[in-house]
């Protein structure tokens, strides 16, 4: 494609399909504590 | 350009970014006479094509159909625990959102014993969960150390037999920081969170202690030496910025100079009376901010100097699953917090508001009606993430926040939307920069 340029490999529908396992962190014990972002978080599967 | 839904990231010319307003799916079929200042006819054309063959592949438009995994974690096993071992505190921050240490309940300390106890709750209601999070909290947890090592050694002789890999993690005012406290915590915690504020002006005028004397000289040495000897283990220089300190970019970019190069900043919170308040007024001003500190971090990373801040900090390929996106931080259902007089409550925030109590560790009391009202919260219960850009970044803020501003722990606080927006964008666009090696317009 000529005018555009993806960035990354989206995968949010793969990940419906085989995630839910909870094995990653709490998202709020990493190092904020008052705030919520959780799309920094590592998955862990 | 996001495409929400299928989570993916686009560098896209001016040309298909304009077009998008022209067509629409799924024929994206061009209107007669369309024309596009400084474009020719074939150019068009071209991103025309671009355009139908992303939404081809599902990267553009695509479909939101994960309403079905709302309530996924229904039943969900608890794996994380915020331990509050001491309602005291050896500092008196203006700004602190536990009342100066005591979260309105009282100063008091937590027993061995009832930190015991909360680790054998988190066993028995952990079912299947291998890795379990604590983490050591307050006021101050290092005035009480002693009961911080009793439970962490207790926690360590319950993993085999239970089949569990606890990873703790403290969150000190480092104050209390002595050679023999710095050896425990970096052999035994899994992460750091250590307060200071940035500049030692900024960090004095906040961060003082009982005689009103500023705490910057006597913690910064004491964080660069458990930093220096942390071995590579995960850490946090963790701070604050308020209506004192709009130049919170100066903060980051100071504690970077001191050694530091894992760094969060956070906005507040506070009632918006309070003088160091954070309001929509100060939006711009933060946006600016934000901005800047966005420059100087692509700028240190193409001289090979990059460090981390937390809020920029984005896997666009490799992170959580879209199940977690749905629903944040888990607090209340995955998540609990634990007083020290045994009480559980959803999220260390919680704490001190009445109605919110879930229980004890003592004897094992546990509203399990409010764990299920928690796990079921999703962005899908809330109106103003249903149609949201950025509902699967932040997934839905933070219901403690809601429940403090806004009284209802599903209605998201606007304030604390923009600013995370802001935060989100301004992530993203460095993704595109560092990539693309040019600048970005959000």
């Amino acid at each position: 494609m000529k005018y555009v340029k993806t960035l990354n490999k989206p995968n949010l529908k793969e990940t419906a399909a085989k995630g839910g396992c909870g094995k990653c962190q709490a998202s709020c014990q990493s190092a904020c504590k008052t705030s919520c972002t959780v799309a920094n978080q590592k998955c862990e599967k | 350009m996001i495409d929400v839904n299928s989570g993916a990231v686009h560098a896209v010319d001016k040309l298909l970014f304009l077009l998008l307003d022209h067509v629409t799916p799924p024929l994206f079929e061009l209107p007669e006479k369309t024309a596009i200042d400084g474009y020719s006819g074939a150019e068009i054309l071209e991103a025309l094509l671009d355009i139908r063959e992303l939404y081809g592949i599902g990267q553009l438009y695509s479909d939101d159909d994960y309403e079905k995994y709302a309530e996924n974690m229904v039943l969900s096993p608890i794996k994380a625990m915020c331990l509050n071992v001491s309602h005291d505190c050896n500092l008196r921050c203006e700004y602190c959102f536990a009342e100066t240490g005591d979260y309105a309940q009282g100063r008091a300390v937590m027993s061995a014993e009832t930190g015991k106890a909360a680790i054998d709750f988190l066993i028995s209601h952990s079912k299947d969960r291998q890795n379990l999070e604590v983490d050591f909290f307050g006021g101050e947890p290092l005035l009480n150390f002693d009961a911080v090592k009793e439970i962490v050694s207790h926690a360590r002789s319950k993993e085999k037999a239970h089949n569990k890999n606890f990873r703790f993690t403290i969150t000190t005012n480092g104050l209390l920081l002595d050679d023999e406290k710095i050896d425990y915590i970096n052999a035994e915690m899994e992460n750091v969170v250590l307060s200071l504020d940035g500049r030692r002006g900024v960090n004095d005028r906040v961060r003082r202690r009982a005689d009103g004397s500023g705490s910057y000289g006597d913690v910064l040495p004491k964080l660069q030496k458990l930093v220096a000897k942390r071995g590579g283990k995960d850490y946090y220089v963790r701070g604050t910025f308020t209506k004192y300190n709009m130049d919170f970019s100066d903060d980051v970019a100071a504690l970077h100079k001191l050694g530091f190069d894992q760094i969060s900043i956070e906005p507040v919170v506070a009632p918006k009376q309070m003088p160091y308040a954070l309001t929509g007024e100060d939006l711009p001003r933060i946006f600016d901010e934000y901005e800047k500190l966005r420059d100087v971090l692509v700028n240190e990373k193409r001289a090979g100097n990059g460090y981390n801040f937390f809020h920029f900090m984005l896997d666009l390929d490799q992170g959580p699953c879209v199940i977690k996106r749905l629903r944040g931080c888990g607090c209340g259902n995955e998540y609990v917090a634990v007083t020290p007089d045994g009480g559980i409550y959803p999220c260390h925030q919680f704490i001190g508001y009445d109605g919110w109590r879930m229980g004890s560790v003592h004897d094992q009391s546990f509203d399990l009606g409010m764990k299920d009202m928690f796990s079921k919260i999703s962005v899908y219960q809330k109106d103003e993430c249903k149609t949201c850009w950025a509902k699967f970044y932040c997934s839905g803020g933070c219901s403690a926040n809601n429940m403090r501003y806004e009284g209802d722990v599903k209605k998201p606080v606007k304030l604390t939307c923009d600013i995370e927006k802001k935060r989100l964008e301004c992530a993203i666009a460095m993704k595109a920069e560092l990539a693309e090696d040019s600048p970005v317009v959000v």
